[in-house]
């Protein structure tokens, strides 16, 4: 038994259903990433197991318990989320919206501990954004600004932490600077990461276990080796390409087909000039 | 018990932001302090006295401030002790609790609308109480008493009529602030109806109230007010710490374990039956509610709903404002939101310019 | 943001598809004319005195000097007519500055044009002591002028969020109906004359009224004309239209002078009342789709049908007394308003 799973659930919002008796187990100390096409329901997924998001039938289950039936400092003291969308409140410094993440392990009598302190230290230090501290948060850069939300999320200390597209808005560099710091956190503190990404070779580099995602159905699931293939890149995606070996890496590497080996699947784009 | 203040220690960074502090006590009990924040309040409060002591000076009778502090303590002569106790003194009193009450529920509001415009007058409550009052005074031609019974219930229902109809999967602070834009104008139309149908006694006697006036407030005002704040004050305040974590938005706050529906309606509910009875003591008056949180943010230079220092900061601005309305104007005094109103629109103006240049509207 | 993007429309419609569209169009531009004469027909017809039609007929067309004559000849039609030209009036700076801001909140009742032009007119009616329509016309000119180009830097240009900016105009709004307030707190005479002048309404519209008013709407109503098309093309974004040929800066500032225009001629014709601009400009949207040329007539047409209905709904419900137009429409468009922000996502907010 995983420490998070989804049991038949249905995720709908208000009439409209994205996913009907979808079921999925996070491993263990893994670091899954969830791909799909656009609107196929992998941010919705992440939501529900983030209990964002109350599936209308099925339940999500936390340590073998229903997650929305748990309160939820203690869900939060556990399971931490990067979400999409999230607003620095005007004039807030980073040591500042970093500390806030401790929220869960605080009450009305113990506002800040000298582990508080400690903890938003070291998570400021190991998202590398320690020296600014004194900043405030809408002077940063798209990239610092990622860095210092992921440090909120690390200041929670929970075993999981799901991300919901932390690599949106980036630019490339950037997109691989925060990658790089979920896959240490990973395999230096130990955690759960879940993630949705858009770029699927960014996945299959990072992800140790990967859930592709259409339709609001799990098409596959496993390590990037075995489940990226060209087969499963033209079914979820609805895109011929070869599947190489990544020259850095050796994890597989999506290479789109040439336009005209593309051709013959889409007549109706065919535009003689 | 001993106590040890300690700032964080400055290598690599700190983990509070500049000037923050925490006191400890070795039973693992900690509180956070801004020591910033503690002094604008220090300072909020000593204004607010200042204030209160002059006001209760003068008038058609004038007590110079050292023998206002001697009544008050109980040592002046019987015509001061009538003059301060039964005229004076409540009048003061209503000053502070309406206008604390007005800047807390200010800041509730603009915290929850995440909208430094976002103030309960703006988005239809205030309306909401002035249809109530108005209709009390030219339909029913009632006593102050009823007014103020009509401006409550009329604040209570046009609250909860706005949160019905924002309410969609959860109350979105941007649907609030327009639904309670586009009730406060179909309260407005309402409201002038009110004033055309009134004959001009009763006319007269609905713009005095709309603009907003503390004369005459007596003990009667004072009680009611004083219970309501008692329970309500210390409510909200303790929810201060869910509602800074919601200006992070409800997906961040969600993650960090607050309870994000539960704290806002709360909050709403407590802001608003705070905001209403204050409107039914003195009248809807202008801008308190929008300008002493912004102001005390500024004092404070500390993120988060500043609630606290939004209460202060509104008794001491209400109490300035009447003192300035019956004073600096020679023999002619005005009702108090006269000068709330000019000073509120003057400072809206600013704000409007500083939104603007930081590309906010 | 709010704005509705373009209906999704095939590559290439073929020209008979768009023959049809227009076709369509025009004959429903048609049915409107059509709805409004109606209206103006129960307007002259319908009032707090029951007139039988015949004696109506009579009175338009062969008066005789009866009391019947005098209520219909110069109490009805000026009014009907005065209805006819402030709906024109709201209607087309509603949908130029909807077009202008591409923001669907921007109405000039609520973003406080109105307002503005009413605080202007109460400090010249209750400081100068100017008491004639064509003296205190200019102040509402003024009024709303100030106010239409402090709404337009607010919210004109970058990309401005729509909610911001309504709470911004609410805010200067109440802010100038204050000033209003405590100007006739101080001077009960001017209250006792402006308290029905602040409410909105045609009552107490004349013929001298009308032909003083109508030479200002008609030429912002020509000058609306003349910017349609550029305005369509400012829709899609500043740099397409600079990319299609269109003058931004002299755009701009005919849309500006066109809004003050007919607010503030508007205005000071009956006072200020809200929704008109926001509502018709936002229904006739859902009729012709995003096309602005088509847009304005539309809601030239169809705002007079809504003000002159709500002017006999007025009339109506409150008899033997009546409902000032002004309230009507706040009642009607509220509802409305909150329809509309339901309704959208809030991605798009």
């Amino acid at each position: 038994m995983q420490r998070l799973s989804a049991e038949s659930v249905t995720l709908a919002y208000e009439q409209r259903v994205i996913a009907r008796d979808l079921s999925v187990e996070i491993p263990d100390n893994s670091f899954t990433v969830i791909v799909g096409p656009n609107a196929c329901g992998k941010s919705t997924l992440l939501r529900a197991l983030s209990r964002m998001l109350k599936p209308t039938e099925g339940r999500v289950l936390l340590d073998g318990q229903t997650i929305h039936s748990m309160p939820a400092k203690k869900v939060a003291r556990t399971l931490g989320l990067l979400p999409q969308s999230s607003i620095a409140p005007d004039g807030i410094t980073v040591a500042d919206l970093v500390a806030r993440g401790r929220y869960p392990h605080q009450g009305l009598l113990r506002q800040w501990s000298p582990e508080d302190e400690r903890i938003v230290q070291e998570s400021m230090a190991a998202t590398g954004v320690a020296e600014l501290g004194e900043r405030y948060v809408d002077e940063l850069s798209g990239g610092q600004r990622q860095r210092v939300w992921i440090a909120m999320a690390l200041a929670q200390q929970t075993p999981l932490l799901l991300l919901d597209e932390p690599t949106t808005f980036l630019d490339i560099q950037h997109q691989i600077d925060v990658l790089d710091l979920c896959a240490e956190l990973h395999e230096t503190q130990g955690r759960t990461l879940v993630a949705v990404l858009h770029d699927l070779n960014h996945a299959a580099r990072y992800a140790t276990h990967l859930i592709a995602v259409r339709d609001g159905e799990i098409v596959a699931e496993g390590p990037p080796s075995e489940v990226v293939t060209a087969e499963l890149v033209e079914k979820v995606f609805g895109l011929r390409c070869q599947v190489i070996d990544d020259p850095e890496t050796g994890t597989p590497l999506v290479v789109p087909a040439a336009r005209a080996a593309r051709r013959p699947q889409e007549p109706a784009a065919v535009q003689q000039v | 018990m001993s106590t040890t203040i300690r700032t964080a220690p400055a290598e690599g960074g700190r983990a509070l932001a500049k000037g923050v502090r925490a006191i400890r006590t070795p039973g693992g009990l900690s509180v956070r302090v801004e020591p910033r924040a503690a002094a604008a309040g220090v300072l909020l409060t000593l204004v607010t006295l200042a204030a209160g002591v002059l006001l209760i000076g003068s008038g058609d009778f004038d007590i110079p401030p050292d023998q206002v502090v001697a009544t008050l303590l109980g040592h002046g002569d019987a015509a001061q002790e009538f003059i301060v106790h039964d005229l004076r003194l409540p009048r003061a009193l209503v000053a502070v609790l309406v206008g604390g009450a007005l800047g807390l529920g200010g800041a509730v509001f603009q915290s929850i609308t995440r909208n430094p415009l976002g103030s309960p007058d703006l988005i239809g409550f205030g309306p909401g109480a002035t249809v109530g009052a108005l209709t009390v005074i030219v339909l029913l031609h009632g006593d102050a008493a009823a007014t103020s019974a009509g401006a409550v219930a009329g604040g209570l229902l046009t609250g909860a009529l706005i949160y019905l109809l924002a309410w969609k999967r959860g109350v979105h602070g941007f649907r609030l602030v327009l639904i309670g834009i586009g009730t406060a104008a179909m309260l407005t139309a309402v409201i002038h109806y009110l004033v055309t149908k009134a004959d001009l006694v009763d006319a007269t006697r609905a713009t005095l109230w709309m603009t907003g006036s503390l004369d005459g407030r007596d003990w009667a005002q004072f009680w009611p007010l004083l219970i309501a704040s008692v329970v309500l004050v210390p409510l909200i305040l303790a929810f201060g710490r869910p509602l800074r974590m919601l200006e992070m938005g409800d997906d961040a706050a969600y993650a960090l374990g607050v309870r994000v529906e539960r704290t806002r309606s709360v909050l709403m509910v407590a802001a608003v039956l705070l905001v209403s009875l204050a409107t039914a003591a003195a009248g809807p008056i202008a801008f308190v509610s929008l300008s002493a949180p912004q102001l005390a943010r500024r004092l404070t230079r500390s993120p988060g709903p500043n609630l606290a220092a939004g209460a202060l900061m509104g008794a001491a601005l209400l109490l300035v404002a009447d003192w300035t309305a019956s004073n600096a104007f020679g023999e002619r005094q005005l009702p108090v939101g006269v000068v709330t109103g000019v000073v509120g629109g003057v400072y809206l103006l600013w704000l409007l310019v500083a939104e603007r240049r930081a590309g906010r509207i | 943001m709010l704005v509705q993007s373009p209906p999704r429309q095939s590559a290439e419609p073929r020209p008979a598809t768009v023959r049809k569209r227009q076709t369509l169009r025009a004959a429903g531009l048609l049915a409107a004319v059509g709805v409004l004469l109606l209206v103006c027909v129960a307007s002259i017809a319908v009032g707090a005195k029951a007139i039988p039609l015949g004696e109506v007929w009579h009175g338009l067309f062969h008066p005789t000097g009866t009391g019947d004559d005098v209520i219909v000849r110069d109490v009805r039609v000026p009014r009907t007519l005065m209805g006819v030209l402030v709906g024109v009036a709201l209607g087309l700076s509603g949908a130029v500055m909807q077009a202008l801001t591409r923001n669907p909140m921007a109405e000039p009742g609520l973003l406080g044009v109105n307002a503005g032009a009413s605080a202007a007119v109460v400090s010249a009616i209750s400081f100068l002591g100017i008491t004639s329509l064509t003296g205190y016309v200019w102040f509402a000119f003024l009024g709303a002028a100030v106010v239409s180009v402090v709404v337009y830097v607010l919210g004109g240009t970058r990309g401005a969020n729509p909610v911001r900016l309504a709470l911004a105009g609410t805010a200067a709004t109440f802010a100038l109906y204050g000033y209003v307030n405590a100007v006739q707190l101080l001077d009960s005479a001017a209250l006792d004359r402006l308290r029905f002048w602040t409410v909105g309404s045609l009552a107490g519209a004349d013929l001298e009224t009308v032909g003083k008013v109508w030479p200002f709407i008609a030429a912002g109503v020509v000058l609306t004309l003349l910017i349609a098309r550029p305005l369509n093309a400012m829709e899609m974004g500043d740099d397409t239209a600079r990319a299609l040929g269109a003058h931004l800066t002299r755009t701009r500032v005919l849309a500006m002078v066109a809004i003050t225009l007919l607010c503030g001629a508007a205005t000071a014709a009956c006072g200020p009342i809200v929704f008109v601009g926001l509502m018709v400009p936002y229904l006739v949207r859902t009729l012709t789709g995003p096309d602005v040329r088509w847009i304005l007539p539309y809601a030239a047409v169809l705002a007079p049908v809504l003000l002159l209905g709500s002017d006999v709904l007025g009339r109506v419900v409150a008899r033997p007394s009546e409902l000032q137009v002004g309230i009507v429409t706040a009642l009607v468009g509220g509802p409305v308003f909150i329809h509309l922000v339901r309704r959208k996502r809030m991605a798009q907010l």
